[in-house]
């Protein structure tokens, strides 16, 4: 089985910049609207998870995710070449982790100041 | 499915362009005070003209909600030295700076700082922003002042720095701008200044705009005009996929006010001045990794072996705890701290700091990498201080940094963040994180310059006005361009109180109208804008890098002018967004030629300036020790001559406070 394929532009550096879970996104375009650099765009399908379009053009504000009325509909996704640096060591373990691990550790849930 | 390739191979089926498209429709705004950029300097511009009862219409490139460089967020506020636990004055504030730049930046514009900061955050926390520990979560902490609950940064015993909760400053300043009834135009690239009579020189009455989801065009007819754009960031390197997320400065840095000014007739000073390109974006993502400068000032760095690097004052002298790293030494009256526009920090007031020769001694293998922050070895308040509040609150933390670490498990009580690792000498500044060793040497940045203005802000031209950061002569960062914003607002909406009717030159509007649309008329094989802003910043690059002569500056202005003239005036643009792009490739154009032009009016080099003419190697020769005013008349470029401290000079007043007296307005 193959699906079809397409004659398409090599996928953009970075591959998405943001990911929408359709299951939580209703698609109502808040984050589109605020976004300064306009990612993405209104999916032609109303309802539906906006289009990112330019994921070259995102600086990485996290303007989006915090304009979400939904959590967990919009997620930022720092390139990978970023992700793989992000690591840190616990101290007393000395075990490795890092952004975008297989198997990462429980969240910390622990809200920023004044949050 | 979130990604156009997705969309693409589901449904077989390239989408339409999601907004109506109609090029060169012209509407009309016509207000007393236009603001052109809506980040936090322009609607800080914009809420201080509306509140004295103008009408005010905002230009703004992206979306005012969140825009801007300062539109991600802050978390520490310079400058406030007039808040109530302050130990530092306007005039001892004002000159070390201007003494740490040899007077290399524009000293009215410092003293017209700090004399309102601290006002313009106090109105940031009428707005709803958090300035003070209201919750008390930093209770009985070295760093609060138990009586206002202000807390401090850098500096703890001089109080002039303060942390503040902004991560959603541009929001709540953007609901006070609504309120106020300010006209936003989201989504406009501006293309023109308009002038009397469409003259060069001449009063400023408005600008023209293209709108980049719709094409639609703009005039925008204003009494006065306030430039609050930021700078060209993508003028000396363009490679956004892997630049954007290390970068300070989003897409829309395209240096569109200043090409407007130049454009227009206003004067510059020191844009030939420029630094290596520290923060373009060779880096990794801000903040999200172990560093000990700015936001994770004091932070201790251990080696793989649990090592922890000295600290030292800034007469390199040991610093001896962790309080140390916040308190001025022996010899100094305060620190100034870090992140305030200027590049260079006399030792009296410059930050305590990890060892000078820290690359050496990794080199030599005394400190084993990688390097991490070890926050476990701070106080409770410290640590919670760094990770949580102001990672957390400064732009690009909130959800980049302290919502995806701590989702991904990091724990600041118990985990180790790594340093980048990188070559020995990537050590030598505190900010590992922007790994200034990575940015390759011939990208530069342009720094130091921008508008000259009086003591009102106002620039040479009539009707116009500039608050700002980067692109005002004296200006800073974050809270500075609040402030100045805030000034140069008032100052704006009171010229238009009493100016007469804005008469555009419709000849002029046309013109741009014309020549802003060429890339929609243009065959579709045309270049698009990314060839175009990669071959601006190759040409910036090589032709106006760091050691500079006049061949090679003519040479690239010359071939600016040849871009101009063949792949940018061929290129093509399939929507709005691309021509919104490759208008800023304009603008891109014209302030690398500004660049140029000033330059090769400098025959000296000069340390301050970071500025090196192969062909006049001397540096800082006493003759050349004077700004050289850069306007353009007819085209052409006219020079002036005036000192450093013109500011104190007449007309003006020769003291700072006697100045601001008398032209403040406050």
């Amino acid at each position: 089985m193959s699906d079809k394929a397409y004659m398409v532009p090599n996928p953009p550096t970075p591959n998405k910049a943001v990911a929408f879970n359709p299951d939580i996104c209703t698609g109502c375009n808040l984050c589109v609207e605020v976004c300064p650099t306009d990612v993405m765009m209104p999916n032609p399908e109303k309802k539906q998870s906006p289009i990112v379009v330019y994921p070259e053009e995102c600086w990485y504000c996290g303007g989006c995710v915090e304009e979400c009325p939904r959590p967990g509909a919009i997620t930022m996704l720092h390139p990978t070449q970023q992700r793989i640096s992000m690591n840190w060591k616990r101290k007393d373990t000395g075990e490795l982790f890092r952004l975008g691990m297989k198997s990462p550790p429980p969240p910390n849930n622990r809200p920023p100041s004044g949050g | 499915m979130s990604t156009w390739h997705e969309y693409v191979q589901k449904t077989g089926k390239v989408p339409e362009w999601p907004y109506p498209v109609d090029y060169g429709k012209i509407n009309e705004i016509v207000c007393d005070v236009l603001v052109i950029g809506g980040g936090v300097a322009g609607l800080r511009a914009a809420i201080s003209a509306a509140r004295s009862g103008v009408k005010v219409a905002v230009l703004e490139r992206g979306h005012a909600k969140r825009s801007g460089a300062g539109g991600a967020g802050v978390d520490h506020w310079h400058g406030a030295v007039t808040n109530p636990c302050s130990k530092v004055t306007p005039e001892m504030y004002t000159n070390a700076c201007y003494d740490s730049m040899n007077g290399w930046t524009g000293g009215h514009v410092r003293y017209i700082i700090t004399r309102e900061s601290w006002d313009t955050l106090l109105e940031c926390e009428k707005m709803g922003i958090q300035i003070r520990d209201v919750n008390d979560e930093f209770k009985g902490a070295v760093f609060r002042d138990e009586a206002t609950k202000l807390m401090f940064a850098y500096d703890y015993r001089s109080r002039h720095v303060i942390r503040v909760w902004g991560f959603n400053i541009k929001p709540k300043i953007y609901e006070e701008a609504r309120r106020l009834g300010v006209n936003i135009q989201n989504r406009m690239m501006p293309t023109a200044l308009l002038t009397a009579g469409g003259k060069q020189g001449a009063k400023v009455v408005g600008a023209t705009a293209v709108n980049a989801r719709t094409g639609e065009f703009y005039v925008f007819k204003a009494k006065a005009t306030v430039i609050a754009t930021g700078g060209a960031g993508r003028l000396f390197d363009f490679a956004p996929e892997v630049t954007a997320s290390g970068s300070m400065g989003n897409m829309n840095a395209s240096g569109a006010g200043e090409a407007l000014g130049w454009k227009a007739g206003a004067e510059f000073v020191c844009m030939e001045g420029s630094g290596p390109g520290r923060l373009t974006g060779y880096a990794y993502a801000p903040y999200s990794m172990a560093n000990a400068h700015n936001t994770y000032h004091g932070a201790p760095i251990v080696d793989a072996d649990g090592k922890e690097v000295p600290w030292v004052d800034a007469f390199n002298r040991p610093v001896k705890n962790v309080e140390g790293r916040f308190l001025p030494s022996e010899g100094q009256d305060f620190i100034l701290g870090e992140g305030i526009g200027i590049s260079r920090y006399a030792e009296q007031f410059r930050n305590n700091s990890l060892i000078y020769d820290l690359p050496e001694r990794v080199r030599k293998g005394e400190f084993k990498l990688p390097l991490y922050a070890d926050l476990t070895r701070l106080s409770e308040e410290e640590r919670r201080c760094i990770f949580g509040m102001m990672v957390g609150n400064e732009g690009k933390t909130r959800i980049p940094v302290y919502d995806i670490m701590t989702k991904a498990g990091f724990d600041p009580d118990k985990d180790l963040f790594q340093a980048p690792v990188t070559m020995p000498e990537g050590y030598a500044h505190p900010n590992f994180w922007s790994t200034g060793v990575n940015t390759p040497p011939t990208v530069r940045s342009l720094g130091g310059g921008g508008f000259l203005t009086d003591w009102e802000l106002r620039t040479n031209l009539e009707g116009l006005y500039v608050g700002a950061g980067g692109n005002l002569f004296g200006g800073g960062c974050h809270g500075e361009s609040h402030t100045t914003g805030r000034y140069a607002g008032r100052h704006a909406a009171e010229y238009a109180r009493t100016a007469p009717e804005a008469a555009v030159d419709r000849g002029q509007v046309e013109a741009e109208r014309e020549s802003a649309y060429t890339a929609t008329r243009q065959s579709k094989g045309g270049n698009g804008w990314k060839e175009i802003n990669a071959a601006i910043a190759r040409i910036m690059r090589d032709y106006c890098g760091e050691y500079k002569n006049e061949q090679t500056l003519k040479l690239g202005l010359r071939l600016l002018n040849e871009l101009k003239t063949t792949e940018l005036a061929s290129a093509y643009a399939s929507n709005p967004h691309e021509l919104g792009r490759l208008l800023e490739c304009r603008s891109l154009i014209t302030v690398g030629e500004l660049a140029m032009k000033a330059s090769l009016e400098r025959k000296a080099s000069n340390s301050m300036l970071d500025f090196h003419r192969i062909d006049y190697p001397q540096t800082d020769p006493p003759e050349w020790n004077k700004l050289l005013p850069m306007r353009q008349e007819n085209d052409r470029v006219k020079v002036r001559e005036l000192p450093l401290d013109f500011h104190l000079k007449a007309p003006y007043a020769s003291g700072y406070e006697e100045n601001y007296k008398k032209y403040s307005g406050a």
